[in-house]
Order: structure tokens, then sequence, then C-alpha cells
């Protein structure tokens, strides 16, 4: 569809969570025109996810830290979205962002669901704030309902005022785990322990990063006494490795891993629970930006992010990236990120303070990725029989029958052998476990012609 | 008696939502909050998988929360594959297990 010049903004932000947000507000602040594209019908991403209005709820902050700085971005949003400078594109999902003659498209399928209909934002600019979904590594009995992600607990939690169980156990790896277990179980559920595969003691081997960063050990020590308040327990180099139950979860086995995460036989200790909510950190979410030629890096986690010069900048030329795109580092990084990408955007010089703020909040995000990166030996708790890609029923057997016995060696070929990877959720979930599977090494950034499912119909309309 | 007030989602954050209405699951009346998700609901009323796998036929609900991992698949009001955790639930919705690729209508 043509696209007049009048409707070309000088800038479209993709996602408007912490740092979409903040970019798009900035960006406005210093004068340029705005298109903020995102999926939800309210900003603030998954980080400040927030009960619909409809719940009615006067306190939303309780499930959520640093609350009134994302409200008062809010509020300058309202201020520019009344002004004109800012255009607020709710419940778009973005499908694909490609360069027309005189501006970037930006493509999207419409409504809670992407399932309404189709929508094209024109801008002369186009900065990624797309986030991250959470990392899974598969174990025995992980399909079963009551096995929901950490961030998918926390998510229907902070949206729906629900939870799926009332004794839940958390488990996984990495930060967020004590954030879920805190709101969980100052939500009313009974969590009897929080079971971190990796440890803490990974932090203290950046000391200097440490001490440069006093309000994540400030943030630390807060998770601590709230988990500490409701008598959660928490195991660290310990796993869940299997759980128990035919059409629902009645209990899991929580087992000792050694220092490659490999389980330490006759450890296993059954814990009675409803319900599991399991996570092993976040994975950006690249689709976009590797669509358009974005170039990627490795991080310490062992996941893909993007390749960014100090002002934000991706390898694309008229194509900046902030928040979790250029590596998992947390909401008041992506802020940064955010604010930082709008001052190149606007030709401007930020101040010292904020480029010193971003260098030394990176720094923090890469011991934190150091500390809770899955070591190797976690593929030895699957059986033959574990699923590993959810949506196709693929098992390990079957991935490692196409590695040991077909010679595939990366999750593309095992993809062709097993279909795992093949359905609706298009190797989002399964894909850093295949990737470990079939002894890739180097993480390969997903690469997805579309970002989300757009019918044919609507890609066959003009 | 403790009569204390229990620790709840909508306690935790004071919600005063506005009156409940009526959903069905397979038939079954349950009860949903305005701004809800259909998945929300079903989780609130004690359900957690409305959907069969395509292989195994094995129960599955929401996973992810965010609508990335398509787990909570449902047929809404004889549409199958809405992913469940994003579409809000509205007054009167029929929500159907769905099973398998959730076109059976289809299938000669």
């Amino acid at each position: 569809m043509p696209i007049s010049p009048s409707d070309t903004h000088d800038l479209a932000v993709i996602g408007a969570g912490p740092a979409g947000l903040a970019a798009a507000v900035t960006a406005a602040d210093l004068g340029l025109t705005v298109a903020l594209v995102d999926a939800a019908a309210r900003p603030g991403g998954q980080f400040y996810r927030q009960p619909a209005p409809g719940l009615g709820a006067a306190r939303p902050q309780a499930l959520h830290h640093s609350w009134g700085a994302f409200a008062r971005r809010a509020a300058r949003l309202d201020v520019h979205r009344a002004a004109g400078r800012v255009r607020h594109v709710t419940e778009h999902h973005v499908w694909a962002v490609t360069r027309e003659s005189a501006h970037w498209a930006v493509h999207a399928v419409t409504g809670p669901d992407g399932a309404q209909g189709r929508a094209e934002v024109a801008a002369r600019k186009v900065l990624l704030a797309t986030g991250a979904y959470e990392r899974q590594l598969p174990f025995p009995g992980w399909t079963l309902p009551g096995v929901v992600g950490a961030g998918g607990a926390q998510a229907m939690l902070k949206a729906g005022l629900v939870m799926p169980g009332q004794r839940i156990v958390v488990a996984g790896s990495g930060p967020l785990l004590l954030a879920v277990a805190g709101s969980l179980a100052a939500a009313g559920a009974s969590v009897p322990v929080v079971v971190e595969a990796g440890g803490y003691a990974g932090y203290a081997r950046a000391p200097r990063t440490l001490a440069a960063n006093p309000r994540k050990l400030v943030e630390g020590a807060a998770h601590a006494a709230t988990l500490r308040r409701y008598g959660v327990r928490i195991r660290t180099h310990s796993a869940i490795t299997a759980v128990h139950g035919t059409d629902r979860v009645e209990a899991v086995t929580l087992t000792r891993l050694d220092r490659d995460w490999r389980p330490v036989a006759g450890t296993g200790v059954r814990v009675p629970c409803d319900a599991l909510a399991v996570g092993h950190g976040l994975v950006p979410q690249l689709d976009l930006a590797t669509a358009l030629g974005c170039a990627t890096r490795r991080c310490p986690d062992g996941t893909a992010a993007l390749v960014l010069d100090g002002r934000q900048r991706t390898t694309v030329d008229g194509v900046w990236a902030a928040g979790e795109a250029g590596g998992v580092g947390g909401a008041e990084l992506a802020v940064v990120e955010g604010e930082l990408a709008a001052y190149d955007l606007a030709r401007r010089a930020p101040g010292g303070a904020l480029l010193r703020r971003r260098d030394r909040l990176r720094r923090f995000a890469g011991a934190m990725a150091a500390a809770h990166a899955p070591r190797a030996g976690w593929s030895d708790w699957l059986g033959a029989d574990t699923e590993v890609c959810r949506c196709e029923e693929v098992t390990a057997g079957r991935i490692r029958d196409a590695v040991d016995d077909l010679g595939a060696r990366d999750t593309r070929t095992v993809k062709l052998l097993t279909r795992a990877g093949m359905g609706w959720c298009q190797g989002r979930v399964c894909g850093p476990a295949v990737a470990h599977l079939a002894g890739e090494t180097e993480p390969a950034a997903g690469r997805r012609l579309l970002a989300c499912p757009v019918t044919l119909g609507e890609l066959a309309r003009e | 008696m403790n009569r204390r007030r229990r620790r709840t989602p909508a306690a935790l954050v004071r919600a005063a939502p506005g009156p409940a209405f009526e959903i069905t699951l397979d038939g079954r009346a349950l009860s949903a909050l305005p701004g809800q998700s259909i998945a929300a609901a079903l989780w609130a009323a004690g359900v957690l998988s409305w959907r069969t796998t395509r292989q195994s036929g094995r129960p599955r609900g929401a996973f992810c929360g965010i609508g990335s991992c398509f787990d909570c698949l449902a047929t809404v009001n004889g549409v199958p594959n809405q992913r469940a955790c994003l579409v809000p639930a509205r007054p009167g919705d029929a929500v159907t297990t769905q099973e398998g690729h959730g076109r059976a209508d289809l299938t000669v």
C-alpha cells in the first residue's frame, strides 16, 4: 500500500518495554516524530506488564520494582501522544521490517492475537527494542500441565492476577527466579524452594563490577529479604530432573548437580507441589534484526545478541537497537540504552554520566550472564523419551539419533530430519536445547522469515 | 479462626475488578473477570490444560504466558489456534478443548 511522506515518522520504535518506551519519550523530547509500535495494549513490555484496567488494581506496583520511574515515563508518553509527537501503535505484532526507496516499512498484524488485520508503519529510522523471551532447557516431565515458564508465571500473575497452583516450586537459573518466587509468595502461593542450577558465587568473581553497581546489590538483598520473610529456601547447584503426576503436577524430583550441571546419582529428593515455574534466563529476540542483516555476537550466557557500537547503532545503516536485543542486561540498562539511542537518533550528544552508566551496567550484565550460563552437563538429565520440541513432540532420543546415526551437526539439519523446531513456535522454545544436542558451539541467532505468524490471506492482500 | 486477610494476587495489588461474567469451557460455565485473558480465566478456575497434542494427544495449556510458545492454543467461539494467553476473555466466550491442529472439519 502506498505511503505518503506526511505519514512517515522520523523514527519507528519497535517494542514498548523499558528500552522502547525510554527511547520513544526521549526522542520525542528531542523533537523527533515517533511511532511506538507494540504488541500489547499498554506500554511496559513484559517487565512492566500490568493488570488490564478492568481488574481495577489500585497498587500494581506491588508486583514491580522501580514502578515510579516507569509511571513517570508512561505519563510523558501520554503528553507526547496528546501533542501528536508520538503515535502509540498498540496491539501490532511486527512480522517484518523492510527497506523501501525512501523509508523503512514496518509490517504488522493487528489485534491481541495478531488475527484482526494487517497494517504498515513508515519511518525514516528504526530502533529495535524487541526484548527477550525465556530460555528453556527440557527435563523429564516438563510438558505436564502445571509446569510453566518462570517468566510465564510472572506474566500471568502481573497481567491476570492468577497463579498456576497453590504450592509452586521455582527452578532453573538466573536472577529472574528470585523475583518470580518473591512475587508468587507475596501473592499467596507457598513456594517451598527456589532451585538454582548455578550459584551466586560467580558474582563475587567480579568484585569491581559489583562495587560499581550498588543498586544491583540492593536489588539482590531485597529479593533475599522477601524470600526469607515467606520462608522460601534456596537450593543452588541443583535442578528439577523429574516431574510426577499423570494429568498435572503432583511432585518434582530435586537433584544435586556437579560443576558441569550433571545430576549427581542418588541425590534425588521428592518435593510435593502442584506447579513448577521454570526457566534458564532470557534469549534476545532477534528475528527482525537478523532478517535485516544485523550482525550478532556471542554473549557470556551462550545466547546471540546484536553487535552494537557505543551509540547503540546496529551494523545496518539506519537501524538502532536498545535493551535485551543487544545482550540480556535487565530493565535499568534497557532504559539507559533507549535514552542513549534516542540522543544519537536526534544527533545530540548524550551526557557522559549516561554513557558511564550504560558501560557499568553492561559489565554487570556480563558478570550475571557468566554466573548463570548453562553448563554442558545439563543434557545428562534428559531421558531418551523426554520431549525436547514441545510443538512437534520430538524426543531427545530422536534428536540424538539424528546426530549420532545420521550425522546432523546443527539445528537446521536436526529440524529437517526430525521436525524439531518446525512447529508453531518456530524453535523459540527448543532452539537452545537442540543446538546443544547437535553440538553447535556458536549460538545461531534465530532466522525466521516472519517474526510472528501471518496468515496467507494477509500476505496475499496488497 | 485466622481473621487475617488471606494473601491473594488481588489483595496484593488491591484490585477492585469490574463485575465477573461467564465463559464456558466445553460447555461448563466458568467465571472470568474483565481484563483477564482466556488463559488467566481458566487458571483462576483451576484449569491448566485446554488442548491435546497432535501426535500423542497429551494435555497442554499456558506455558510461556507471553504469546511466544503457542502451547496455549485454544478454540474460541469455533475459531481454532488462538493464543489463550493473549486473547481477552469476553462475556459468553465458548472455549472448547482443541484437539490436535483444531481443523478436524477440514479432514477428508
